[in-house]
C-alpha cells in the first residue's frame, strides 16, 4: 500500500503500466517492483524448479524472484529484475515460467513431487529405456527449464559500447563513493563514478540516518551536485561495473532511461570499457536472508528492502508487519515502519539477548519456524522457550547479516577472508591490483565508518596515482556497533530455502554433503546453488555456513564463495553492439567495387575482401555460362581482372636481398633489377606458408606480392624476420596493398590492349615473360609486371590508388573492342587450375614443398626459414600424399572437391584413403572437368585409374591420376 | 590488458598480436641437430609466473616486443623491443 | 549403491535419509601399482578403465583440489567425432561410441545428447574443405551431412540469412554431435572408480616425482611420499608443471580459453551451432542457457580468466550470425587452461623415463575426449602398448615430423591452434 508524505517519487507524474494484461498506475520513481507492491501485488513470479510462488525479495539488482518478460515482438526482453526496472508510462510486463497463468501454474505439481528431485536425482534416473532420456526425459526437462522467453526474431533495438579514461574509478555511489570521489575531485584527479542506481546515494535513500545534520539522502544530492559541477567529474548514473580485467580495466553495463532510450537511434544500454589508474570499490553490501521452513512466500522479504519501500517508494509491501532476523537492520525497519504508521505484528530478534525500545510484540531469541500461505503469506510460526507461537501477518521482514559486495574484488581469482565479527567475507586488500574497497564492501558497515573509510580509500588510491590528496573532513554520521550473532538457518523440518529462485534447501546442501559433495564447489555444482540469475549473492554464505555444519568443520575451513563476471546478467546485444549485421568485421573495397556492380557482377567475400565473381552477360543465367565464356575470353582474346588484394609488401634497403633470400626457399639476390621471380615462402617449422611473385624495381628495392588470405600474416613474418632475427640487416618494409590498385590483363591480346594505353608501346623483347618496370598512361605513374596466373600472355599493371576505378573501367572498354572483357573469381580459378597453379586449396598449412612438387626450390646454396624443419624424415616421406591432376574417365565426369580418393576396388574406409581432391573445376578449354588432388606417391602413379569417393554428395567415379599441369605444358603461351 | 609500448606507451591489448616464447629470438644454427630445432620449435618451459614472450604492434607502429609478464596475475612487468634484446644475443 | 528411478523413488518416500557417498575419501596408502596425477575427467577415467577393462585396481587418482575441478568442469560440454586426419579420426569415433553407453556404463546420468552439430561455412573454399572432412568422418564410419543454404535455414531459421558480414553458404551436420553434462561426468567416472576399488585422493598436490635409474618410484606430494611401480601425468592446463618434477620439457603452451553462459530461458537453440568464421559456438543447456565460448585469449596464461578482447568479440559473433539471441543476458563468464600443442593434437605416450606415461596436449578438445583417453591411457599403461585408436599421439611426432595432426593448418604455432 502506498503512504503519504514519505519518498523521492514524483505524486505529480502519474505513470500508468500493466502486469500481466491487467493496468495499475504508479509514479514517476517507481520501480515495477515498488509500483507493484503499493497495490498490494505480491505473487510476481514462480521458481525455477519447483514453479513455488514468489514475491519481491529485495529493492536491488540482486532480487532472486521478482524477474519478468517486459515488451512484445522483437523487443521482448526476458528475466528483467522488478526490483530495478524504472516504471514509464505504456509499460507492459509479464510473468513468466509458468503455465497457464501465474496464480495457476500447472507445473506447481512439481512441488508435490519435491521428495523426488531433490539434489542431483536427475544424475541417477531417466537412463531406461536408453533412448528415452532424448525422445522424452530431456524435451520434457528443456520445455520445463528456463525462465523467461527470447522472441525469436532479430534484435531491433541500439545498443552501443563506448571507453573512457580516467585517473579514479569510484564503483558506488553512497555514503564512501560519494566522499571518495569527492577527495579525489578536489585533489583534482579525473573521476568517473558509477552507480548502478537511478540516482547517487546508496542506503542513503533508504534509510533515515543524517549526515551533518541533513537526511541523508539530501547530503547526497548536495555533494552530488557539488561533483557534478567539476570539470573533472563524470557522473554515471544508471551504470552497473560488470567486470574487473587486467591493466585497470573495468567493464561496464550503462541502462539508458527509457524517455532517452525510446529516441529514434537511442541505444537502449551502452557497454563501457572504462580503463583506470586507480579504482574504489564503495558497493555497499547486500543483506542475506535466514532459512528456515517455507521462508520463501510472497510477503517474506529483506528488512532492508522493507526500509527503501517505506522510505524511499512510500510503499508498504504489508498492512501487517513482522520482522526476523539476527542484527539491528529489524529494528531499524520496525522504526520506520512504526514511524510511518504501518502495524508492526511482531519483532522475533534471534539474538537470546536481544533488546527493544519500540512498543511491540517482542521476542528475543525467538526464531521463525514456518510460514504459511500459498501465494501470499498469511501467517507466520515462531519458536519460543514455551513454544510455538503463530502470528498473522502478510509481510515478514527478515536480516540474516550482511554480506560485503565483494564481488569485483573476485574477478581476477582473488579469494576473500573470512571476518567473523561481521560473520561475513570481506575483501584483501591486493586482490585487483589498483582496487581498493571502501566502506561497507569493506565491511565499515555504520555511516561514520562508511565516510572515513572511502576517504581513506580515495587518499590510497590518490597517492597511488602520485597526487597529493587535497583537505577534506569526514562529516558527522551515525556510528552505531554492528552486532550480529549468526544466524543462518532456523532447525527443523520442512524445506528451507538458500537460493530462492533455483529452489535450493537446506535438505539439498545436507544431502550433497551426505553424497560426499564436501567441496563447496562440489556442493555449488551438484544442487545449482548459487547458479541462477543473482549468482548466489543472497544465498552463497548461508549455504557455505550449512555445508560447513554438515560436515563439521568452520566456514573458512570449508571454502569461500568466489564470483565471476559479469556482477549483474548483461545483455549480449550491448557486448556484442555494432557487429550485427555487417559491423562484425570491416569490409575491404577493391576500386573497381563500384564498376563491378555497375556491370552486374555479384560479389562474394574472400577474406576481408569482395571480389566479383562473374560478370554476366546478356542472358547468361548461370554462373557456369559466364564462367566458360570468361575463360575462353582470356584464352583466345583477352580479360581483365583485379588483383588488388594480393598483398603487396615494399622492400627496400641495401640487405634487402639478404632478407628475400632467408624468407624464400630460393633465391632473389640473384634477380635482376627489372625482373619477377615466382618465390615459395615456408614457416619455420617447414610447411608451406605462401608463395607469390616479387619484382626487383631496383638494386635495393623489390616489391613482394602475397596471396589475398596470406598478406597480413606474411607481412607480420617479414617484420619478425627482419626485427628479431636479423636486427642489423639494413631494410624497411611497408605494405603497400591498398596504395596501389593492380589489374591482371591476360590473353594473347593484352599487349594489343595496353599498347592502346601505354605512353610507350610494349614489345615481347623490351618487357619479356617476367620482365617488370615502371609505366606510364597519358602521364601517369604505373608499374608493369608482364606476369601470369593464367597461363596466357599477361601483364599485370599497378596504378596508385586514385586511378584504379578509371583504370580498370577503361582496360574492360578497350578489352571489349577486343572481344574480350572483364573477368571473376570463377574463371580466374578455372584458369589456374587449368595450369596447375595453386592457392590455399592446396596451400592450407599441411602441405610441404616436396608435396607440392617443388623440393628443389629449396635452396641447397643457402639457409632460409624452414628449411632445417622440412628436411625431417616426417616431412620428406616418399609415402606422402603429394600433388597430381585428377581427369574423370569413369562414367560419372563430374569431379567434387572434397572428395576422398582410393585405389580401385578398395572400400572407401580410413584406412584405405589414399589422398583427397583440392580443386575443381569443369575446363572449357579441356571440355572436361579437371582436379587437382594430393595422392600418396602420386607423382608416381601417372595414368593410374583410382576411384574417387565423394559420401555427402552421392559421387563414385573413376579418375585418371595426371600431371596438374592440364594446359600447354611448356608454358609457350605465357612467353609469347 | 595494456601494455606499455617502448615506442606508442600504454596500448590497449588488442593492438597487439602474441607470437609465443621470446625463445623464437634463438634460432638455432641449421646444423644444430635435431634436439635443438625441437626444442626451438616446440619444446617450451612454459612457467607459471614470469615468462618472456613476443608480441606485434600490429595496429600501431609494427614494432616486435619482447614483454616479460606474470602468466598467473597477467601483470606486465618490462617491455623491450625484440631488435634490441635480439641484437644483445648477437 | 545403484541408481535408478525406482531408488529416487524409495528415498523420496523414506525423506532421502538413504543416500550414500558418491565416492570415499580415503587416506592415501604408501604404495600403489598405478598413481595417476590429476583428478580432472582425463585421470577419472583413466582410472576407471584401468579398474574396469585390465582388473587393476590397486591404482590412486591424486588430486591437489576436487575431483573435476579443472577443465572438465569448466568448458562448453560438446561431445562431437567430426575431425579428418587419420590419427584424430578413429580415436574421436571411438569416444564418441563411449559417450553413446556412457550412462548405462557408469549407471550415472551424464546426459549426453545428440542433439545435432552443425559447421557452418561461408565461402565455396570453406564448403570445399568441409566436404573433406566430411567425408572423412563417414570413411571412418561416423556420420556427416552436407547441408546448404536452404538446408541449414531448415534447421536454423533463427540464423540472420540476410544482413551478416559474412553469408552463409551451407553447413556440416554431425547428427551424432551433441552436448553432455560436463560434471556428471567427472562425477560418474570417480563414483565407476571408487565403486571398483581406485582410490580417489583429493586436496593431495604433487610435489615431486621420484625417479631411480631411469625408472619412476613414486611421487612425493602434500600428503607424503606414495610410491608406485607406474605414474601418469594427466593434468592438462599443468602439463608443464608436473613434466618439469620429471625433467621433462614438453611442447605445450598453456593458454585460456574463456567460455559464457546467460540466464536460463526456454529453448530456442537445439543444436550445437559452430560459426567458424567468427570463431564462436553456441549450444543452449538443458537449464535453459545459452553456453557459448570462441577463441582463445591468445597470450599463455594460466589465470582461468580472460579479458574483454576476446568477450566483446564472441558476444560480436554471436550478434552477426543469429541477432535473436541479443536479449539473453550472459550470467558468467569464465576461463580454462588449455595445453595448447604445436599440432593441435594431444600427447599419449610412453615417457624416456621408465614406468612414467604422459597424457597431455589436449588443446581445446579435451572434454569430448575423456572417455576415449581413458580407456587408451588405461591400455598404455596395463599393456605397454599404445591403444589402437590413438597410436598416433606420440610424443616424437613433432621431432619426427611424423603423423603431424595438424586439423587446423597453422602450423607449430601453440596458440595459432
Amino acid at each position: 500500500m502506498r503512504l503519504d508524505g514519505k519518498g523521492q517519487i514524483d505524486r505529480n507524474s502519474p505513470v500508468s503500466f500493466s502486469f500481466d494484461g491487467r493496468r495499475y498506475q504508479g509514479f514517476a520513481g517507481d520501480t515495477l517492483a515498488s509500483a507493484l507492491l503499493a497495490h498490494d501485488v505480491r505473487l510476481v513470479a514462480r521458481s525455477f524448479k519447483y514453479h513455488r510462488p514468489r514475491g519481491v525479495l529485495t529493492a536491488g539488482s540482486e532480487e532472486p524472484n521478482a524477474l519478468v518478460t517486459v515488451g512484445q515482438g522483437a523487443a521482448q526482453d526476458p528475466n528483467i529484475r522488478a526490483t530495478t526496472l524504472e516504471l514509464f508510462d505504456g509499460l507492459e510486463a509479464r510473468s513468466q515460467n509458468r503455465w497457464p497463468s501465474l496464480e495457476w501454474d500447472l507445473l506447481a505439481l512439481n512441488d508435490l513431487g519435491a521428495p523426488f528431485l531433490g539434489a542431483g536425482f536427475y544424475y541417477k534416473t531417466f537412463m531406461w529405456p536408453r533412448a528415452f532420456w532424448e525422445k522424452l526425459y530431456e524435451p520434457v526437462i528443456r520445455r520445463a527449464a528456463g525462465l523467461g522467453a527470447l522472441s525469436g526474431q532479430h534484435n531491433a533495438d541500439t545498443y552501443e559500447r563506448a571507453h573512457a579514461h580516467c585517473d579514479l574509478l569510484v564503483i558506488g555511489a553512497g555514503p564512501a563513493g560519494l566522499m571518495a570521489a569527492k577527495l579525489a575531485a578536489d585533489s583534482g584527479a579525473d573521476v568517473i563514478l558509477c552507480d548502478e542506481d537511478t540516482r547517487t546515494g546508496g542506503r542513503l535513500n533508504a534509510d533515515t540516518q543524517e549526515i551533518d545534520g541533513l537526511p541523508g539522502a539530501l547530503w547526497a544530492e548536495e555533494i552530488t551536485a557539488e561533483l557534478a559541477a567539476m570539470e573533472n567529474v563524470r557522473i554515471m548514473t544508471r551504470t552497473t561495473v560488470t567486470g574487473a580485467y587486467d591493466g585497470g580495466t573495468y567493464g561496464a553495463l550503462e541502462r539508458l532511461p527509457h524517455a532517452v532510450a525510446s529516441r529514434k537511434g537511442a541505444p537502449k544500454e551502452t557497454f563501457w570499457r572504462i580503463v583506470a589508474g586507480q579504482a574504489v570499490l564503495a558497493a555497499g553490501a547486500l543483506e542475506r536472508p535466514v532459512a528456515f521452513r517455507n521462508n520463501d512466500r510472497p510477503g517474506i522479504m529483506m528488512a532492508s528492502a522493507v526500509r527503501a519501500y517505506v522510505n524511499r517508494w512510500a510503499v508498504s509491501p504489508g498492512r501487517a508487519v513482522t520482522l526476523f532476523g539476527n542484527t539491528d537492520s529489524i529494528h531499524r525497519t520496525a522504526a520506520d515502519l512504526i514511524d510511518a504508521g504501518v502495524h508492526v505484528a511482531a519483532l522475533i530478534d534471534a539474538r537470546p539477548d536481544a533488546t527493544c525500545d519500540l512498543d511491540l510484540r517482542f521476542y528475543p531469541g525467538g526464531q521463525v519456524c514456518d510460514s504459511a500461505g500459498r501465494k501470499g503469506l498469511e501467517a507466520i510460526s515462531i519458536a519460543t522457550p514455551s513454544g510455538i507461537d503463530k502470528i498473522q501477518t502478510d509481510c515478514l521482514a527478515m536480516s540474516g547479516g550482511w554480506n560485503p559486495s565483494v564481488h569485483l574484488t573476485c574477478h581476477m581469482n582473488g579469494r576473500p577472508v573470512w571476518n567473523p565479527e561481521i560473520a561475513a567475507f570481506v575483501p584483501q586488500p591486493g586482490m585487483v591490483p589498483g582496487l581498493t574497497a571502501a566502506g561497507a564492501c569493506n565491511g565499515q558497515f555504520s555511516t561514520h565508518q562508511c565516510l572515513t573509510d572511502g576517504l581513506t580509500a580515495a587518499t590510497t588510491a590518490l597517492q597511488a596515482l602520485g597526487r597529493r590528496a587535497a583537505a577534506l573532513k569526514s562529516p558527522r554520521a551515525e556510528d552505531t556497533p554492528y552486532a550480529i550473532t549468526p544466524l543462518w538457518s532456523v532447525p527443523g523440518k520442512g524445506r528451507a530455502w538458500l537460493d530462492f529462485q533455483n529452489d535450493v534447501t537446506v535438505k539439498d546442501v545436507k544431502q550433497a554433503a551426505t553424497e560426499n559433495f564436501r567441496s563447496v564447489e562440489h556442493m555449488k555444482r551438484y544442487t545449482t546453488q548459487g547458479m541462477a540469475t543473482d549468482q548466489g549473492k543472497s544465498s552463497n554464505t548461508a549455504a557455505l555456513a550449512v555445508l560447513a555444519d554438515a560436515t563439521g568443520r568452520s566456514i573458512p575451513g570449508t571454502g569461500t564463495t568466489t564470483f565471476r563476471p559479469p556482477y549483474v546478467p548483461t545483455a549480449i546485444a550491448a557486448m556484442g553492439a555494432h557487429a550485427q549485421g555487417t559491423g562484425f568485421a570491416p569490409q575491404r573495397f577493391t576500386t573497381s567495387h563500384r564498376a563491378s556492380l555497375d556491370a552486374g557482377a555479384p560479389m562474394i567475400e574472400a577474406g576481408l575482401w569482395y571480389r566479383p565473381s562473374v560478370f554476366p552477360a546478356p542472358g547468361e543465367t548461370h554462373w557456369r555460362q559466364s564462367c566458360d565464356r570468361e575463360v575462353g575470353m582470356v584464352r583466345n582474346a583477352v580479360g581483365v581482372c583485379d588483383v588488388s588484394t594480393l598483398g603487396k609488401i615494399d622492400i627496400q634497403g641495401p640487405d634487402a636481398a639478404k632478407l628475400l633470400d632467408f624468407v624464400y626457399t630460393n633465391r632473389f639476390s640473384s634477380l635482376k633489377p627489372g625482373r619477377c621471380r615466382y618465390g615459395l615462402m615456408l614457416r619455420e617449422d617447414g610447411h608451406v606458408m605462401d608463395d607469390g611473385t616479387t619484382a626487383r624495381l631496383g638494386e635495393h628495392h623489390y616489391v613482394m606480392t602475397t596471396t589475398t588470405a596470406a598478406a597480413a600474416q606474411v607481412m607480420r613474418h617479414l617484420e619478425f624476420t627482419h626485427q628479431a632475427l636479423h636486427p642489423e640487416w639494413d631494410v624497411s618494409l611497408i605494405s603497400v596493398t591498398e596504395q596501389w590498385a593492380q589489374f591482371a590483363v591476360a590473353g594473347p591480346k593484352s599487349r594489343d590492349l595496353l599498347n592502346g594505353l601505354l605512353d610507350k608501346p610494349l614489345s615481347n623483347d623490351n618487357f619479356p615473360f617476367m620482365a617488370c618496370g615502371p609505366a606510364s598512361i597519358k602521364g601517369t605513374k604505373a608499374r608493369l609486371f608482364r606476369i601470369s596466373f593464367s597461363g596466357e600472355q599477361a601483364y599485370e599493371i599497378a596504378v596508385p590508388a586514385r586511378f584504379g576505378d578509371s583504370l580498370f573501367r577503361q582496360l574492360v572498354a578497350r578489352a571489349e573492342t577486343l572481344d574480350g572483357g572483364a573477368y571473376g573469381m570463377e574463371a580466374l580459378n578455372v584458369l589456374r587450375i587449368e595450369k596447375g597453379f595453386l592457392t590455399h586449396a592446396e596451400l592450407h598449412g599441411r602441405t610441404t614443398a616436396f608435396d607440392l612438387g617443388m623440393a628443389r626450390m629449396i635452396s641447397d646454396a643457402k639457409d632460409c626459414i624452414g628449411k632445417t624443419a622440412a628436411q625431417r624424415p616426417g616431412l620428406t616421406d616418399p609415402d606422402r600424399e603429394q600433388l597430381v591432376g585428377l581427369k574423370p574417365v569413369g562414367a560419372i565426369k563430374q569431379l567434387t572437391a572434397g572428395a576422398h580418393l582410393f585405389t580401385a576396388g578398395d572400400a572407401p574406409t580410413r584406412e584405405n584413403a589414399q589422398g583427397y581432391v583440392t580443386s575443381v573445376a569443369f575446363s572449357p578449354t579441356l571440355g572436361h572437368f579437371m582436379g587437382l588432388a594430393f595422392v600418396q606417391r602420386g607423382p608416381a602413379r601417372l595414368g593410374e585409374v583410382i576411384t574417387l569417393v565423394d559420401h555427402l554428395r552421392g559421387i563414385t567415379t573413376r579418375v585418371e591420376i595426371c600431371d596438374p599441369v592440364f594446359f600447354d605444358q611448356d608454358g609457350g603461351r605465357a612467353r609469347g | 590488458m595494456r601494455i606499455i609500448c617502448p615506442h606508442c606507451g600504454a596500448r590497449d591489448r588488442r593492438e597487439f598480436t602474441y607470437q609465443g616464447d621470446a625463445v623464437a629470438l634463438e634460432r638455432p644454427a641449421p646444423d644444430a641437430g635435431g634436439a635443438a630445432w625441437d626444442d626451438y620449435l616446440h619444446n617450451r618451459e612454459n612457467p607459471a609466473g614470469v615468462t618472456r614472450d613476443l608480441w606485434y604492434h600490429e595496429q600501431g607502429c609494427g614494432a616486435w616486443l619482447v614483454v616479460t609478464r606474470n602468466t598467473v596475475t597477467h601483470a606486465v612487468l618490462t617491455t623491450d623491443l625484440a631488435a634490441t634484446v635480439r641484437e644483445g644475443l648477437a | 549403491m545403484r541408481f535408478s528411478g525406482l531408488r529416487v523413488l524409495k528415498e523420496g518416500l523414506t525423506g532421502n535419509t538413504g543416500w550414500t557417498p558418491h565416492w570415499r575419501d580415503p587416506e592415501p596408502k604408501s604404495d600403489y601399482d598405478v598413481i595417476i596425477i590429476g583428478g580432472g575427467g582425463h585421470g577419472l577415467s583413466t582410472a576407471y578403465y584401468l579398474a574396469r577393462n585390465h582388473g587393476i585396481t590397486n591404482v590412486a587418482v591424486l588430486e591437489k583440489g576436487y575431483v573435476g575441478g579443472g577443465n572438465v568442469g569448466r568448458n562448453t560440454t560438446i561431445v562431437r567425432a567430426n575431425y579428418f586426419l587419420p590419427g584424430n579420426s578413429e580415436f574421436y569415433s571411438h569416444s564418441l561410441k563411449l559417450w553413446e553407453g556412457l550412462e548405462h556404463d557408469l549407471n550415472y546420468n551424464v546426459m549426453h545428447s545428440q542433439r545435432g552439430l552443425i559447421n557452418l561455412f561461408h565461402s565455396d573454399g570453406q564448403r570445399d574443405a568441409f566436404a573433406r572432412r566430411g567425408n572423412a568422418m563417414i570413411n571412418q564410419g561416423d556420420d556427416a551431412v552436407l547441408l546448404d543454404r536452404e538446408g541449414v535455414r531448415k534447421h536454423l531459421p533463427y540464423l540472420d540469412f540476410d544482413n551478416t558480414r559474412f553469408p552463409v553458404y551451407g553447413g556440416l551436420l554431425h547428427p551424432r554431435g551433441g552436448t553432455a553434462r560436463h560434471d556428471a561426468v567427472a562425477w560418474g567416472y570417480a563414483r565407476g572408480a571408487d565403486t571398483r576399488g581406485v582410490d580417489l585422493i583429493q586436496n593431495c598436490e604433487v610435489t615431486g616425482i621420484d625417479i631411480e635409474n631411469g625408472t619412476v618410484k613414486g611421487v612425493q606430494t602434500t600428503r607424503g611420499t606414495i610410491r608406485a611401480k607406474k605414474v601418469a601425468m594427466v593434468v592438462a592446463g599443468r602439463s608443464g608443471q608436473v613434466a618439469a618434477m620429471a625433467g621433462m620439457r614438453l611442447p605445450i603452451e598453456s593458454h585460456i580459453l574463456q567460455a559464457f553462459v546467460t540466464e536460463g530461458i526456454k529453448p530456442v537453440i537445439n543444436h550445437v551451432v559452430s560459426f567458424g568464421m567468427g570463431h564462436f559456438y553456441i549450444s543452449q543447456s538443458d537449464k535453459g542457457g545459452l553456453v557459448f565460448g570462441g577463441d582463445l585469449d591468445f597470450y599463455a596464461s594460466y589465470a582461468q580468466r580472460g579479458n574483454l578482447p576476446m568477450m566483446e568479440h564472441v558476444m560480436e559473433a554471436g550478434m552477426t550470425l543469429m541477432p535473436m539471441i541479443g536479449k539473453a543476458k550472459v550470467l558468467r563468464s569464465w576461463g580454462g587452461v588449455m595445453d595448447m600443442s604445436p599440432d593441435g593434437s594431444p600427447v599419449i605416450d610412453k615417457t624416456d623415463i621408465g614406468g612414467l606415461f604422459l597424457n597431455c596436449g589436449w588443446n581445446y578438445g579435451g572434454f569430448k575426449a575423456v572417455p576415449a583417453s581413458g580407456w587408451a591411457t588405461a591400455h598404455l599403461i596395463a599393456t605397454g602398448t599404445p591403444h589402437d585408436t590413438a597410436a598416433g599421439f606420440r610424443l616424437d611426432r613433432f621431432r619426427t615430423g611424423r603423423g603431424l595432426m595438424d586439423e587446423e593448418g597453422t602450423g607449430s604455432q601453440h596458440n595459432l591452434h
